[in-house]
């Protein structure tokens, strides 16, 4: 199975073009005849027009860099905390029956309906979307934590305690390093959703400054849809830059397990 | 003719004559050792827990050290308002906000908003899981339907949902269609991903069986795919059902004249926390509900589905 798709991914298969191509013909072909709204169809040639002028006063690249920055740091901070808060509930007992069914409780509260309160206590500026970015790390990132935690071998934490293993030497020999496929893969979940947070916390929190998210709102606002598509698409492309990278990062560190599944 | 079940395909309601049953039971015995046999599936089977069966006083227990935490946020909370650490507009007083619960929920205003967004929600899992389990099963079962949509769909499904609306507000204004269409695209990828993935995890064996037989399209979709695939697919409802529920909660924050979203908006707009904290709890209780009620369904019938050694 696996070496069929290796062998699938090779050998490029020209049928998966046909539907971008009739799309974009589609598209084009409507726009030529006026059969729409070009106000609100845009034809493909302004579109690519319109994201060649944004990039060239240079406002995308900083927008991008504003929204990639509320992104790092958000995630940085959600993903710290979230590894924090996965070990204390994984490794003790104590603090899993104190803590465990609130933060269990409160994972089922959709993630934008914290907005309304965030931004009631952080405004709407940069530290209310670096919190809400956090926050939406946090959550799968402690899970994966957790998940890792809870599906360690007894057989090896039992060598550790034989070996008299020191709290400390337990988590950076022990936890971590046997709950790291979990905890990598909870990462990767929590870069998706920050940047889904990131994205959707400067379309309802739009204020002024820059990013590429309040740009596309503003671009909502005065009707500008080539400007919107544009942002659509860089928003897209980021992720699944994100996400690729995610994956290819993913698989070399867990290398070392051997088994690719 | 005396009918008897394919052994070991419990729930395809599959019934076949006593030589096609030899005949089945002949080209499985070739690939594997030992025959399927009725018992053997419920050896599989993960151990019966019945309710009822574990003591309740350890849950009790644990239930009253789990409230521990809360309780002291609550007094902490109370506290604060008290000494008034942080203005009544941000921190009102928790036995207001209690007020507020009792009086929304008896008028009935809760339930109505709430009311409005399930709506919401069932209508885009309906239309998004029915085009999802469409597309899935096109590109599970058709070689050459993946050919043609799969590149486009894993490219288009890596895209984040929320960066569509305000290409949606355009498109259906701020009305109704835009949450219908936005959560319906919510929807969709994860159905169709599920689809995908239980189809292509069918056991061959099964596959050929029903190729021996000479299926045609509709028994081998009927028969074969849709009941092997329905835990994947289960698990694509549940996952679908999340992420209705957050695609819902954010297009009624971005633009919408009712629901618990805009609830929620509307009030923190009026800095009646308050009311947002009851929302964000009714919010937080109907994703428990959505989940619990899914994990049930998807553990209930994956006990059900065939296997195929």
């Amino acid at each position: 199975m696996a070496f069929k798709e290796k062998i699938s991914a090779l050998t490029f298969d020209p049928r998966g073009l046909v539907l971008p191509a009739l799309f974009l013909v589609a598209w084009q072909f409507v726009t030529d005849v006026q059969w729409v709204d070009t106000r609100i169809i845009v034809p493909p040639v302004d579109v690519v027009a319109a994201g060649w002028k944004w990039f060239l006063s240079g406002e995308l690249v900083s927008g991008l860099q504003a929204s990639l920055w509320r992104d790092g740091s958000g995630f940085l901070l959600g993903a710290l905390l979230g590894i924090a808060l996965g070990v204390l509930l994984g490794v003790s007992r104590f603090a899993d029956a104190v803590f465990g069914p609130t933060f269990h409780s409160l994972k089922h509260i959709s993630l934008f309906a914290w907005i309304p309160l965030i931004s009631a206590f952080f405004g709407r500026d940069d530290l209310a979307k670096v919190v809400f970015v956090a926050l939406s790390t946090l959550y799968p990132v402690a899970l994966g934590t957790l998940e890792g935690i809870r599906n360690i071998a007894k057989s090896q934490s039992e060598v550790a305690r034989v070996y008299g293993f020191t709290p400390r030497q337990a988590l950076f020999r022990l936890v971590l390093p046997a709950a790291s496929p979990q905890i990598i893969a909870g990462l990767h979940l929590g870069l998706i959703y920050a940047w889904l947070a990131t994205v959707g916390g400067e379309f309802i929190l739009a204020s002024v400054g820059e990013g590429i998210g309040l740009a596309v709102i503003r671009g909502r606002a005065s009707f500008h849809v080539d400007l919107i598509l544009v942002g659509m698409l860089v928003i897209g492309l980021v992720g699944l830059v994100f996400n690729t990278a995610a994956n290819h990062i993913e698989a070399r560190l867990l290398h070392w397990r051997g088994n690719h599944s | 003719m005396h009918r008897i079940p394919i052994f070991g395909m419990r729930g395809i309601g599959l019934k076949l004559s006593r030589t096609e049953y030899e005949v089945a039971v002949m080209s499985t015995l070739q690939s594997i050792e030992k025959p399927l046999s009725l018992e053997s599936v419920e050896a599989r089977l993960p151990p019966l827990h019945l309710p009822g069966q574990e003591n309740i006083l350890p849950a009790l227990r644990r239930l009253a050290i789990g409230m521990v935490f809360p309780l002291l946020l609550l007094a902490l909370w109370k506290v604060a308002t008290v000494h008034v650490w942080l203005p009544p507009q941000l921190l009102p007083d928790p036995a207001f906000v209690w007020e507020s619960l009792k009086e929304m929920a008896a008028s009935g205003e809760l339930l109505g908003q709430a009311l409005v967004s399930l709506k919401r929600v069932l209508w885009s899992m309906l239309l998004g899981g029915g085009s999802g389990l469409a597309l899935g099963f096109a590109m599970g079962l058709s070689p050459r339907a993946k050919a043609y949509l799969y590149p486009s769909f894993s490219l288009l499904s890596q895209f984040p949902v929320i960066g569509w609306s305000p290409l949606m507000i355009i498109f259906f204004g701020i009305d109704e269609a835009l949450k219908i269409a936005t959560i319906t695209v919510a929807v969709i990828v994860p159905f169709a991903v599920a689809t995908y993935k239980g189809i292509q995890n069918v056991p061959v064996k099964l596959m050929e069986v029903g190729r021996i037989y000479g299926f045609s399209f509709r028994q081998t979709l009927w028969h074969i795919a849709l009941p092997a695939a329905l835990p994947a697919i289960l698990g694509g409802v549940r996952q679908g059902g999340m992420q209705a529920w957050l695609a819902l909660v954010f297009v009624e924050l971005l633009a919408s004249s009712e629901g618990l979203g805009y609830l929620l908006v509307y009030s923190r707009n009026l800095m009646q926390l308050d009311v947002v904290m009851v929302c964000m709890a009714a919010i937080g209780l109907i994703g428990l509900l959505f989940d619990l009620a899914l994990t049930r369904l998807e553990q209930h019938f994956s006990r059900l589905s065939p296997k195929g050694y």
